[in-house]
Parts: structure tokens; C-alpha cells; sequence
């Protein structure tokens, strides 16, 4: 940046200093960039979307992990099953993900291990689950995810989402990331003039989210899964499944 | 004051195979005075009896809530009871605050299990002297859980623990059947009537020296001291009183012990059987 | 050889990208709570916001901690959660201990103690407590962040607490007014001043609005109510 105090920068300023060409992209030109503590999210994956209907939920989220920009890994999973009665999907920084299921798998195991027939149920994995990201963003060192418990407790169906400060928070509708913002207004809507819909109302409308989300994310990706939990039919996680694209209009599209 | 040459510390094994000083400890549980615990299909019970350590003072309590779906009727050193208790209610909280949800019986008590045998493993600590019958209900139903200084535990239909608890055992024995399918009201009924049986003939029950404590289904653990208990006291009140008395002390002079189950008959050397007392328990 | 310093270009640094990470979110949220002789009422909004985005439409923000006893919160969401679940615990805690439930007063003194105990990485969270006081009268407690803890009648709290202070100051203590007689607050007056407080806030305040979950507190214990404010 420009000193505003100081001699008027010489012309060529912009360029590279004479021998530092090699360094090209490395340039270090601030010796003194603070260092922080925080972490910043690497490999991402973006928006999960889930929906409750009558009998059970919903929930999906595509199959990519990017670098910033660079969308590098096609083929990675984030909704995950937990046991019979939890779906849980995560956006945010995969590694983070892939850490948080690991111990969430060794918890299922030792519950097993206990042998005492008693099941995790959602409520609890999502009060778990704000417990620890809150202790570790009150170290300051926070898992970079957002994450949404779907399941079946009591005969109902139970969505919760839990972000990287460990705010909390359970509603019918809940979407991360992007889809917080283009997706959710349409599943607000849609449940509005259908208070009730059907499983196959409640999967079809988040197909159709998924297809936007693909058109209007610039980080999503065709290729996503759809994780179902039915009081009746139990459940599945289905994919990986494609939008069904069409680019002919940005023929006709212009600027 | 040792007693043989074995019991120096609970780490000593006797050529038996035998721990004495956690046998001991076992015997401290029947200083104390008695309770019983029972359970229903939906409810489970525990019913102690008080005793005032003298004429001045006011009735040991022996029935202690440890979360809103537990409570514990205590048999021995109440000092110990106490420290457990804390543990107990502790646990019961950490798992709330986590989960969001009431501990399940069986992990509690096997925690507790935990716990209760370091003292039996090391040389420098001593066993808890102190019995425990736990009345919880969880998603798996009603639970009674008996503990022992031993550090064993048992997940009971119903049982007694202290004093003359013998003959409080022959009379849910006699009624397991009845047990099963009865109400909250039936269930104390049968528990109090057991407990009676354990009081010599010229004793009675009455409001100072009960307490009943039930939890169940869609029903939080509560108490019931002195005129609470009155209800409950009076619909057993003149029944002809079975069994218990003398026959009964009998019988407890040969308590009924876990640990002693699979004793070798015959004339391998008996422990002498301990007399030591303290003002402690109860 | 010349130092001359070149312009910085993020995305030709090395340098990590920060993203400064921080702990707190304001989640908005109002609060307000009214106190008379024989009642206590306590009302909070249930929208639950992240900058331009509603989380949800649904959350209760008042946590009943004794069958006299009523706190609302509002603020960061993250840590009310944490907080009422420790006096959650702190609650059961002093039940087992004295074989009785906490009086007002002592919830009241408990919750500054938490909060000040952090006072260095704060609860960041506009806390409004109503009970009845050792007379027996309806009361209200107010706190900062930190822990200072304020005993009056009335109070709002949270995003439209400051919007709020004024009038209720104007309607229910008659400051700034001249003539208008001085009449005890009755139950009726005060529901409908509420209701009157958050319409107006939902009105002016984006981070308030949804529906509003009102609980009374009087002799015969707890009564909840609610009603609808706008949803844009």
C-alpha cells in the first residue's frame, strides 16, 4: 500500500523488484503480518440442506471440496449416518468434518460397547455437539463447520444446526452456508403454503434446491447425496445423484 | 485387632482365596438399620427405616435424591454414603449438561462400580462401608440396583439391605409374583409391610421412623417424611403381622451374602466372625 | 540497495489469509420485563438473526429456572445457551444442597457472580431476571455483560433495549410528565404495554420481530401467552 506521508512511489512500482521475479507469487512484502491463533477453513465444502416433513427429514449436501476457489475433491461425502435414529450433515472445512465423525463414530462404538440397548438420539448428539464447538471456539481455536443433526426422537422429526461459535438452534427448515440465502427462502415458502408436505413433496422440493444451488453457487457441485430418515421406512442415504443441468440459455445470456 | 493372620489389608488374599477386609466391610452394611427397594412395571420404590442415635437427636436421614429419575436408600457408614452420593449427583449433571438428557441407570451404577472397587485394589485406601439400593427410572423401565462395599453390584426386582433385612427378603420372596403387575400404592404397600417384618414384635412402624421415596414413569423421584407417610402407613395398619420377629433374627445370624455364596463347605478354618461396631452407620 | 516498500496484494501473498476469528455473534433478540406488586411478566421476541440472515422464527429466549423464577436473554446466543445450561445445573445443584428451590433473590446474586466470574472473556448476553422479592412483591434484575446487577421494575433488554428504555421510562415511571396521576401498575396495563413496546420495536429493530412469548408470574404460578408481530 501507499505511504500517503512519504516520497511519491517510483514508476515501476508496481512491477517486481529487479532479481525478486522468481519469487513471483511468494513476494513476502510485509515482514511484520501479525500472526494469529485463529485458524482459517483450507479444504471446503459448501451449503447442506435439510427439511422435516410429516413422517421424518431430508437432508443433502453435494460432494465437493474446494480450495478456496480450486474445486478440488469431487467425491467427498458429508452426510453421514450416525446410527438409526441420526443423519448428520456438515459444511465448512472437511478436515474439520472428517475429525468430528471420527469421534462421533468411536462415541457410537463405545455405546455399543456398553451393551445396554440405549441409542443415541438426536437431541442429544446436538446438545453434545454445541457443547464441544463452544469449548473450542472458547479456546479460540474453533472446528470450522457447520453442522445439522436430522433424525426421529420420540416419533418426531428433529432437524438442529450447530456453527462453529456453537450457536445453536432447531427448526423445520434449516440450511447452511449459501443455501442460508438463496435455498432457504424457497423451502420458507414452499412450507408457508404447505405446512405438511409428504416425503416425496418434501424430497422432490430439495432436489429442485439442489439444482439452484448448482446454477447460482459458484462452489457447489453437480454431484451431491440425499440422506433420508423415515419413521416408518427407516432410512438411506442415496447417491451420489447428478442435477440435471442445462447451459443453453448463457448462449443467450449476454454481459 | 486382627483377627487372623489375613486381614492386615484389604490387599491380602487368605489361602481361601478370600479378601477379609472387604468381607468386613460388608458387614458394616448390616449395622445399619434396614431398607427395602422394590419395582413395579412402571415405578420403583425404596422404603427406609430411621433410627435417632439417641434420645436427643433427630432421625438419620437414609433416603437421598441423586437426580430427578434416581434416588438411594442407604445401609452402613452414612459418612461414605455421603461421598458417594456427591459422586453419584455429579455424574447425574455432567451427563445432563452434555446430553440433554437423564442418565441411564446401568451406566451410573456401573460408573459407581468403578469407583467403589479401586478402594478395593489398593493397599492404602479402604473399602466404602456403606450398601446402596438405588430406585431409578430410565427409558429401559424401573431399575432397583443393590451395591456392596465388595463393589459388586446387582440389578434387582426387589431387595433389602441391613439389619435383619433376612426377613424383609422372605417376604418379597414370598410376593415377587404379586409384584410385577401391581400400582405405585400396591408397591409401597408390599414395601412397607416387608420392612415391618424386620422390626422386632414390641416395635412398630410409624411417621418418625419411616421414609419412602418412588419415582416412575412421567413421575419425578420424591420423598416422603413424617406426616407424608402417614397415608401410606395407615392402609397397612392393623394387618396381622407375618413371619418377622425372633424367627426371623434367627436367620439373620447367616446373612445371605454374595461373596459367601460359593464358600467350600466343610472344616476348612471359618473366619471368626467380626463384632466391631461403630456409632456411624445407620 | 533502496527499501522501497511495494503495495500489498492479498492474493499474491504468501502470508495465510486471515480470517479474524471471532468468538462472539450477535444474535439480537429483545427483552422486556415489567414487575407490579402481585405480578411479574417477562417477554422476549423469538427471532434468532445473524446479520441480514434469521436463523430461525422459533426460539424461546425466556428460561423459566424455578416455578418462581424467570430469566430472559438476549444477545449471543452461543453463550446464553451455555449459560443457562450451567444454571440449569447450579439450580439442581442448591435443590440437593439445602432441600429447597432458590429464592429470587439468590438466583438474582447467582447469576452476577457467573457473569462476573468471566470477566475477562464475558458472557456476552443482555440478561433480564423477574421473581418476586423477599417482600413478596413482584421485581425485576437487570445486568450487563459482566455482572452488574440492578434491582427496579421494569427493564428492556437486547437489540431494542435502548429503543425501548425511554418509553417504558415515559409510561410506566411517568418521567417527564406533569399532571398524570400516579395509579399502580395493574397486570392488565402492563400485558398491554408490552404488547404495545414490541410492535413498535419490531417496527424499527430488524433483529426484532416473529412472535413474542410472554410469561406471567403471580401467585398461581407461571402463565404463558404469545402473539404475533411481523415476520419481514
Amino acid at each position: 500500500m501507499f505511504d500517503p506521508m512519504g516520497a511519491p512511489p517510483a514508476l515501476w512500482h508496481n512491477g517486481p523488484t529487479p532479481g525478486g521475479f522468481y519469487n513471483f507469487p511468494a513476494i513476502q512484502t510485509r515482514p511484520s503480518e501479525p500472526i494469529t491463533h485463529s485458524k482459517s477453513p483450507v479444504t471446503t465444502a459448501t451449503s447442506v440442506i435439510a427439511l422435516a416433513y410429516d413422517k421424518g427429514v431430508v437432508i443433502a449436501g453435494d460432494l465437493l471440496a474446494s480450495y478456496g476457489s480450486l474445486a478440488r475433491y469431487k467425491n467427498c461425502p458429508r452426510i453421514l449416518k450416525v446410527n438409526e435414529n441420526i443423519l448428520l450433515g456438515a459444511s465448512g472445512d472437511y478436515a474439520d468434518f472428517q475429525y468430528i465423525k471420527s469421534f462421533i463414530e468411536q462415541k457410537i462404538i463405545d455405546e455399543e460397547c456398553i451393551g445396554d440397548n440405549i441409542k443415541l438420539k438426536p437431541k442429544s448428539l446436538y446438545c453434545w455437539l454445541t457443547r464441544v464447538m463452544y469449548q473450542r471456539r472458547s479456546k479460540f481455536d474453533p472446528f470450522w463447520n457447520n453442522i445439522i443433526v436430522a433424525g426421529i426422537q420420540d416419533g418426531e422429526p428433529f432437524l438442529g444446526q450447530v456453527d462453529k461459535l456453537g450457536t445453536a438452534y432447531t427448526d423445520r427448515a434449516i440450511c447452511t452456508g449459501y443455501a442460508a440465502h438463496i435455498v432457504l427462502p424457497i423451502i420458507r415458502d414452499f412450507l408457508d403454503k404447505n405446512p405438511n408436505p409428504t416425503q416425496a413433496e418434501a424430497k422432490a422440493l430439495v432436489l429442485k434446491c439442489m439444482e439452484v444451488l448448482y446454477y447460482r453457487d459458484a462452489r457447489s457441485f453437480s454431484k451431491f447425496q440425499i440422506g433420508i430418515m423415515d419413521k416408518e421406512a427407516g432410512s438411506s442415504i442415496e447417491g451420489p445423484l447428478t442435477c440435471e443441468e442445462n447451459w443453453e440459455i448463457a448462449l443467450v445470456a449476454k454481459n | 485387632m486382627f483377627r487372623n493372620q489375613y486381614d492386615s489389608d484389604v490387599t491380602v488374599w487368605s489361602p481361601q482365596g478370600r479378601l477379609h477386609q472387604v468381607e468386613y466391610a460388608m458387614e458394616a452394611v448390616n449395622l445399619g438399620s434396614a431398607t427395602v427397594g422394590l419395582k413395579c412395571k412402571d415405578y420403583a420404590a425404596v422404603i427406609a427405616l430411621k433410627r435417632a442415635s439417641s434420645e436427643l437427636s433427630a432421625y438419620q436421614k437414609k433416603i437421598i435424591p441423586i437426580d430427578d429419575h434416581i434416588g438411594i436408600a442407604i445401609s452402613g457408614l452414612t459418612a461414605d454414603a455421603r461421598i458417594l452420593s456427591r459422586y453419584m449427583r455429579n455424574e447425574c449433571l455432567n451427563y445432563k449438561y452434555s446430553l440433554d438428557t437423564h442418565m441411564p441407570l446401568n451406566r451410573l451404577i456401573s460408573m459407581l462400580g468403578n469407583k467403589m472397587q479401586l478402594c478395593t485394589q489398593r493397599y492404602d485406601r479402604r473399602p466404602f462401608g456403606v450398601g446402596l439400593l438405588v430406585a431409578g427410572y430410565d427409558e429401559n423401565g424401573a431399575h432397583i440396583y443393590q451395591t456392596c462395599p465388595s463393589a459388586n453390584f446387582y440389578d434387582c426386582k426387589a431387595m433389602s439391605i441391613g439389619a435383619r433385612s433376612q426377613s424383609a427378603r422372605t417376604y418379597l420372596e414370598k410376593h415377587l409374583d404379586e409384584l410385577g403387575p401391581c400400582s405405585l400404592e400396591e408397591l409401597i404397600k408390599h414395601g412397607l409391610r416387608a420392612l415391618r417384618d424386620t422390626l422386632p414384635p414390641e416395635v412398630d412402624l410409624n411417621t418418625k421412623n419411616v421414609s419412602i421415596g418412588y419415582v416412575g414413569k412421567d413421575i419425578k423421584f420424591k420423598i416422603l417424611e413424617e406426616g407424608e407417610t402417614a397415608p401410606y402407613l395407615a392402609l397397612i395398619e392393623g394387618e396381622e403381622r407375618r413371619g418377622g420377629g425372633a424367627a426371623a433374627a434367627e436367620i439373620e445370624a447367616q446373612p445371605a451374602d454374595p461373596l459367601r455364596g460359593d464358600r467350600p463347605e466343610g472344616d476348612d478354618p471359618q473366619d471368626p466372625v467380626p463384632t466391631v461396631a461403630m456409632d456411624t452407620t445407620e | 540497495m533502496s527499501m522501497i516498500e511495494r503495495p500489498y496484494y492479498s492474493d499474491y501473498s504468501s502470508a495465510p489469509i486471515q480470517h479474524q476469528f471471532s468468538p462472539y455473534a450477535d444474535n439480537g433478540g429483545s427483552v422486556v420485563a415489567i414487575a407490579g406488586d402481585d405480578f411479574a411478566v417477562i417477554a422476549a421476541d423469538t427471532r434468532l438473526s445473524a446479520g441480514f440472515s434469521i436463523y430461525t422464527r422459533e426460539q424461546n429466549k425466556l428460561f423459566p429456572l424455578s416455578d418462581g423464577t424467570i430469566l430472559g436473554c438476549a444477545g449471543c446466543w452461543c453463550d446464553t445457551l451455555t449459560l443457562t445450561r450451567i444454571l440449569k445445573s447450579r439450580m439442581q445443584m442448591y435443590q440437593h444442597e439445602h432441600n429447597k428451590t432458590m429464592s429470587t433473590t439468590a438466583c438474582a446474586q447467582m447469576l452476577s457472580t457467573l457473569l462476573y466470574y468471566k470477566r475477562f472473556f464475558p458472557y456476552y448476553i443482555s440478561n433480564v431476571m423477574v421473581g418476586f422479592d423477599t417482600e413478596g412483591k413482584g421485581c425485576v434484575y437487570s445486568y450487563d455483560p459482566i455482572g452488574h446487577c440492578e434491582k427496579t421494575n421494569y427493564k428492556a433488554g437486547g437489540s431494542a433495549g435502548a429503543l425501548l428504555q425511554p418509553l417504558l421510562d415515559n409510561q410506566i415511571a411517568h418521567t417527564n410528565l406533569d399532571k398524570v396521576p400516579k395509579e399502580p401498575l395493574t397486570l392488565e396495563k402492563a400485558l398491554a404495554l408490552l404488547k404495545d413496546v414490541f410492535i413498535s420495536a419490531a417496527e424499527r429493530d430488524i433483529y426484532t420481530g416473529d412472535k413474542v412469548l410472554i410469561n406471567i408470574i403471580t401467585k398461581d404460578g407461571i402463565k404463558e401467552e404469545a402473539f404475533d408481530l411481523r415476520k419481514d
